[in-house]
């Protein structure tokens, strides 16, 4: 057992959070390792005190912060004022006018954590958090339970901690993500089965050696990260709300977590209140989610996943039914697409936009071409598009789809023969591709 | 039938902090009636006021899910490993 630091577990007297409740039945508990409601087994949600937060936030404070997520910290369950800051957050919202063209949308933004640091997706913000509430609890082993991204994520910020770290994944994942976890020297397990499975595994592990999982004992702090993409996405839009978010979901954690962000900023008087409406993405191929939206149930049914979308194949996923949940009220939809369809919006934003994101971000760009194409984004809504990870992890799914190198001699008439195959090409494909 | 059935953390207080019990059940509905008379108490945590299982509980039958086998009325066979999860993990 390594947990010990008693005295950090209860927040102190600056710290905002105040312990966990029950979303389900509304039981309180202290603020410690703990994730689910020993009484109903409902998920945990960390409790704020927001009065105390109302008078002590302001956007100059937040402004005057470092430029991570940690600007925001007293919306974050932590008690230290030195987290761990890897620089992680406060990634590109970038004005996508040219993919706003194509798709016929006058105000559409990219909020781009596939450039988030240390490892390239949004999970070192929820990681972030989840090791330095870790360390205040006193745990010197962190784990996950991971389809790769977040593997990658605990293992990086583990490294830069001090932490011992031992991840399990699927045994099939992508070899750069197997590649970008082992470098940072964690214990990985490869397991047979799919993440619906190592998830299973993990839980029935979490208690047994007193080890920190991020997302299952330390799930209620580690989720509260993704608040962040609420709050920089208002932050960066000069203190507003946008009208329309699309964003990816797999547990739909991330999905909820930006609605409360947006709600938080708006109770303690950060924004003005605005109707956000709320989209979610999935792949075909493992779409619980978009099954139960469509089918206007109140459970989840958990599918077995087939997609190249691994990141966000998550079968039986845990706020799959919050997330259909805001959906509804919002005025949102989910949607789901092909794989042909992912790796097409992958293409897409690279060939419109300049960025190059995973199959999870196809497949969030290919449902914000289906919902404008059905009519359901209004062309003049500000509409902001979450994309969570980077197409260099994924570099199977596209390979066979993006051409080829013209290989040539170094000799001039061999490149003017290039050039002129080349834009032979290029006109080719303007009569395909619409701009 | 005898199998073997693993108790997550926040239910081990009924079964004296045991992480793995034994049980008697042909089926997941027999399985809760039997847990229930050696632990009093545990199905009302597994079960609502409808006697259905909570959403928010995963059982599993040799590693399948029970949702992808007969639910409530999945047979159980002797040696069996019956895992009760709560689904709130992951993502």
């Amino acid at each position: 057992m390594t947990q010990a630091t008693q005295s950090l577990t209860q927040p102190s007297s600056s710290a905002t959070f105040t312990g966990l409740k029950c979303k389900e039945c509304g039981a309180e508990y202290e603020a410690k390792a703990i994730h689910v409601c020993e009484f109903c087994f409902g998920p945990l949600e960390v409790m704020y005190d927001y009065s105390a937060l109302a008078q002590t936030v302001t956007r100059e404070r937040i402004q005057a912060g470092p430029n991570s997520i940690w600007r925001y910290r007293p919306f974050l369950p932590v008690v230290t004022d030195t987290p761990i800051d890897v620089g992680t957050g406060m990634t590109p919202l970038l004005k996508a006018n040219r993919l706003a063209r194509r798709l016929g949308l006058k105000r559409l933004y990219i909020k781009n954590d596939a450039v988030n640091m240390p490892t390239l997706s949004f999970k070192d913000r929820v990681v972030s958090v989840a090791l330095t509430r870790a360390r205040e609890l006193g745990f010197t082993t962190v784990s996950c339970a991971s389809t790769g991204n977040l593997a990658n994520s605990t293992a990086a910020i583990a490294a830069h901690a001090g932490l011992d770290c031992c991840v399990f994944i699927p045994s099939d994942l992508e070899a750069g993500k197997v590649l970008g976890t082992l470098v940072y020297g964690p214990t990985v397990m490869a397991v047979h089965g799919n993440y619906d499975q190592v998830n299973r595994l993990c839980s029935e592990v979490a208690n047994t050696h007193g080890w920190g999982f991020v997302n299952i004992n330390l799930r209620p702090y580690y989720s509260e990260g993704s608040k962040t993409l609420g709050y920089e996405v208002a932050e960066q839009l000069g203190w507003q709300l946008p009208d329309h978010i699309v964003a990816p979901l797999a547990s739909g954690s991330l999905f909820t977590k930006i609605y409360k962000g947006f709600q938080e900023f708006v109770k303690v008087g950060l924004v003005e209140e605005k109707a956000v409406r709320f989209s979610g993405a999935q792949a075909e191929g493992c779409s619980p989610i978009a099954q139960a939206f469509r089918e206007e149930r109140d459970f989840i049914t958990p599918v077995k996943p087939s997609t190249i979308a691994k990141s966000i194949a998550i079968g039986n996923p845990a706020d799959g039914i919050y997330a259909v949940d805001i959906a509804r009220k919002t005025n949102g939809n989910i949607e789901s697409v092909t794989d042909q369809e992912i790796v097409e919006g992958m293409k897409l934003l690279a060939e419109t936009e300049g960025i190059f994101t995973e199959t999870a971000g196809g497949t969030t760009i290919a449902t914000l071409k289906k919902l404008v194409e059905a009519g359901k984004i209004n062309s003049d809504e500000t509409t902001v598009v979450y994309i969570t990870g980077n197409g260099l992890k994924t570099q199977e799914a596209v390979q066979g789809y993006i051409g080829q190198p013209l290989t040539i001699e170094p000799k001039l008439d061999s490149f003017e023969r290039a050039l002129e195959r080349s834009r032979t090409l290029d006109r080719l494909e303007w009569q395909e591709v619409l701009v | 039938m005898s199998v073997k059935v693993l108790i997550p953390t926040p239910l081990q207080k009924f079964t004296r902090d045991q992480a793995t019990i034994e049980c008697e059940g042909g089926s997941i509905a027999e399985l809760l009636d039997s847990l229930e008379s050696s632990f009093p108490g545990i199905k009302a945590r597994l079960c609502d006021d409808q006697g259905e299982l909570r959403r928010f509980i995963n059982f599993y039958v040799n590693s399948e899910d029970i949702r992808f086998l007969d639910g409530k009325n999945t047979s159980l066979n002797e040696g069996d490993e019956v895992s009760i999860v709560p689904a709130v993990a992951g993502g």
